[in-house]
């Protein structure tokens, strides 16, 4: 089974490719690179006018399986993941039951076996139960095939305890990913603390409560001398913190959402549930400086914090709605429109913190169009606006944050390991 | 310029242009409570339903009174003995309401934003009764309403407002209209109960209440809810009138036809003293007064525009 994917501008950040070539891919892998490929029998996809790319590597996503299976399941969200040209996808452990043990993981890996449509990494939890009290056995959530461990949903608020974690997860050689939120500061907050909770008549969720996390934990992995991922950074003090400890070589990442550096906080105003996620939407200010740390690599990499709601948990008073946006459809988009077209990252830039970056923090054998590698690929037409709409989404749930707004880029075409699985409606 | 919004859930989008008109509306709707037989047909034949999710005597009767004076039917409904707590949506009760033919409903709700997402969500008009720390903005219409009618204008005048602004619906909505008209707004309170940003709604902060009330022309005195079991921080009750009370004393250092306002009801002896809270100053019972005339012109003017808005739709 062969496949020839002709005269698409390939970008490859990890071969530093930016040019029109054509793919040749046999047998699920990447065969060959190069200009001018004779098809010889293989399948055919004209890529003229389109850019080609490794599927992304989204490494935030709650599929809510097992347990929450009405917002989402592994199959519809691993196919709303095709959709959006995700084909590698790092699955949250605030399951239920949580991602907590050697068992449930196995649960999880063969729910995995038996639905998923892309590839689907797991994450476990730091905590058992995600109870922020006794530490799970991470050596054997890794040998069960866990990559990285987090509390994501909750941070694990006692300082020995985490660092604990992080020393333990480093003898593992297991990433740590901190959710970082005081929630002693952030309490029963919705939106961001100022001007417009105050406007609102809301509880506010200040900076504070995530950037002194943010520094914490840094602190603790520097002292674990362990590696540490900063989940979904939605503010400038945090972008600074990042960028220090970068300099001072500190083995910290970091990872930011598009609602992050495309939607301001001034959007709430009309108390829409679907702008409602943790951290919340920020200032103009903290979006230019998530863009300037995008731009300038403190921050690594984009993920989606993929996070299902139901209707009914949504459309309800504000403060009673869940925090959280679906956003493995949008992703792309959202950063062709926002960094691309508003000139703040190139093509081979955004590609890296998109699909390889991630894949290289999570230490997985993905992001990449290197001959050999795993034929993983999104081909998309990045100058055609589209709307989105729920109708228009394949998530079981539908609370985007992007719902009414026009968005740059479309799939045309995933394919994983070598296979067409989604190709563009129409 | 007419009345064109079909509902009114708040002051911050309104303009100077609205309130005045909401403000002069009320002013001829006056009269009408002095009349041996206090009754207008302006709304005959229109049903108003006070939905009301948190406990309110005042509120609602005057909303009652105000339809009642305009010959609209009205229904009330209270948490208590409806559905709600059977934990039906704010949604599914909007549509169920608007099943009944329904033309305004008039809802107190705890949390802020409720308002605006049922007016979304039903065709009758909305009027907000107060929601969450969000707005109130009757309250504030009738606190301009009655400053406007005791000093003659609102342009220029200095008010204050003391006491729990950080969970005040009345406060944030006093600011958005008194700023819109030209008057000054100092807000006075312990600084935990300040919240964050206020000064970009127009308002001056001042934790010393002598300083605030020394040019003030008005002081609205905010009920104290010192029964809160949020977890919030608070002040303690005795401190707090020792430093924020407004009392003889504290008056007689001021402009002395300083006028004192309160939305009630009154905490006698924690936010002002009984002497104040019943002296020359005070025109507390005049706001309940008005706020029957202000209600009025509001539900009046909702009512008008919501038809025009069906006559629209229908051509």
């Amino acid at each position: 089974m062969k496949m020839l994917i002709k005269n698409g501008r390939v970008i490859d950040p990890a071969n530093k490719i930016d040019e029109i070539y054509d793919i040749l891919i046999e047998n699920s892998k990447i065969a060959r690179i190069a200009k001018d490929i004779k098809p010889n029998g293989a399948e055919v996809i004209d890529a003229s006018g389109k850019i080609v790319i490794p599927g992304l590597v989204d490494m935030h996503v709650h599929l809510r399986e097992p347990g929450r299976e009405d917002k989402e399941t592994v199959a519809t969200g691993t196919f709303a993941a095709l959709c959006g040209g995700v084909t590698s996808c790092l699955a949250m452990p605030n399951t239920n039951p949580a991602m907590d043990s050697g068992e449930n993981i196995k649960l999880l890996n063969g729910i995995i076996k038996d639905t998923a449509k892309n590839n689907v990494f797991i994450a476990g939890a730091i905590t058992k139960a995600r109870e922020g009290k006794e530490l799970t056995d991470i050596k054997i959530l890794k040998k069960e095939g866990a990559v990285a461990i987090t509390e994501d949903g909750s941070s694990v608020d006692s300082e020995d305890l985490m660092l604990d974690a992080l020393k333990k997860a480093a003898g593992e050689k297991v990433l740590v990913i901190s959710h970082c939120e005081d929630k002693s500061l952030s309490g029963r907050g919705c939106v961001n603390r100022g001007f417009i909770s105050t406007r609102m008549g809301l509880r506010g969720i200040s900076k504070e409560s995530e950037f002194t996390r943010v520094a914490r934990d840094i602190e603790l992995a520097l002292k674990a001398k362990a590696r540490i991922h900063i989940a979904h950074v939605s503010c400038k003090e945090s972008v600074d913190l990042i960028a220090k400890a970068k300099k001072k070589g500190a083995q910290v990442t970091a990872e930011t959402a598009p609602h992050y550096f495309s939607l301001d906080e001034t959007l709430l105003l009309g108390y829409d549930s679907n702008l409602k996620m943790n951290p919340p939407l920020r200032t103009k200010a903290d979006i230019a400086a998530i863009k300037a740390g995008l731009k300038d690599g403190t921050i690594d990499a984009i993920a989606s914090d993929h996070a299902p709601h139901t209707e009914n948990e949504k459309q309800i008073e504000f403060d009673r709605a869940e925090f959280g946006v679906v956003g493995l459809e949008t992703e792309l988009a959202a950063a062709i429109t926002e960094l691309i077209d508003m000139g703040v990252l190139s093509w081979i830039e955004l590609v890296k913190k998109i699909s390889y970056n991630p894949a290289q923090i999570l230490g997985i054998d993905k992001g990449t169009l290197a001959q050999g590698a795993d034929a993983d690929i999104a081909i998309i037409s990045p100058g055609e606006e589209w709307a989105v709409t729920k109708e228009s989404m394949h998530s079981k749930s539908k609370n985007s944050a992007f719902l009414g707004r026009k968005l740059k880029g479309v799939v045309e075409y995933t394919i994983l390991a070598g296979k067409i699985v989604y190709k563009r409606e129409g | 310029m007419g009345w064109t919004r079909k509902d009114l859930l708040g002051l911050e989008d309104l303009s100077k242009e609205e309130i005045t008109l909401i403000l002069d509306t009320a002013d001829s709707f006056k009269e009408v409570s002095t009349r041996e037989i206090k009754k207008v047909p302006a709304l005959r034949g229109k049903t108003v339903v006070n939905l009301f999710y948190e406990p309110s005597t005042r509120t609602r009767v005057s909303f009652e009174v105000a339809a009642k004076r305009l010959s609209a039917d009205v229904i009330n409904i209270a948490t208590e003995t409806s559905s709600v707590k059977k934990g039906e949506t704010l949604i599914d009760t909007g549509a169920n309401i608007e099943a009944l033919k329904v033309d305004i409903i008039v809802m107190r709700h705890n949390y802020s934003g409720a308002a605006i997402m049922l007016a979304k969500h039903v065709k009758a008009s909305v009027v907000n009764a107060g929601d969450g720390w969000h707005e109130h903005p009757t309250q504030a219409l009738l606190d301009m309403f009655t400053l406007r009618e005791k000093l003659g204008k609102i342009e220029g005048l200095n008010v204050t407002i003391v006491g729990d602004i950080a969970h005040s619906r009345v406060a944030r909505s006093n600011i958005w209209g008194l700023t819109k008209l030209g008057a000054k707004v100092t807000v006075c309170a312990p600084e935990m109960l300040i919240p964050p940003g206020i000064e970009e709604m127009g308002a001056k902060v001042s934790h010393d209440i002598d300083d605030a009330l020394r040019n003030a022309d008005a002081v609205n005195v905010l009920r104290m809810q010192f029964e809160r079991d949020d977890g919030d921080a608070f002040p303690k009750q005795l401190e707090y009138f020792k430093n924020f009370g407004i009392t003889e004393e504290r008056l007689a250092k001021v402009k002395k036809n300083i006028i004192v306002m309160h939305p009630g009801p009154i905490n006698r002896g924690i936010e002002m003293s009984s002497e104040v809270a019943d002296g020359a100053n005070s025109v507390i019972l005049e706001q309940v007064t008005n706020g029957i005339a202000v209600r009025m012109a509001v539900l009046f003017l909702v009512a008008q525009a919501n038809e025009n808005i069906k006559h629209e739709d229908a051509d």
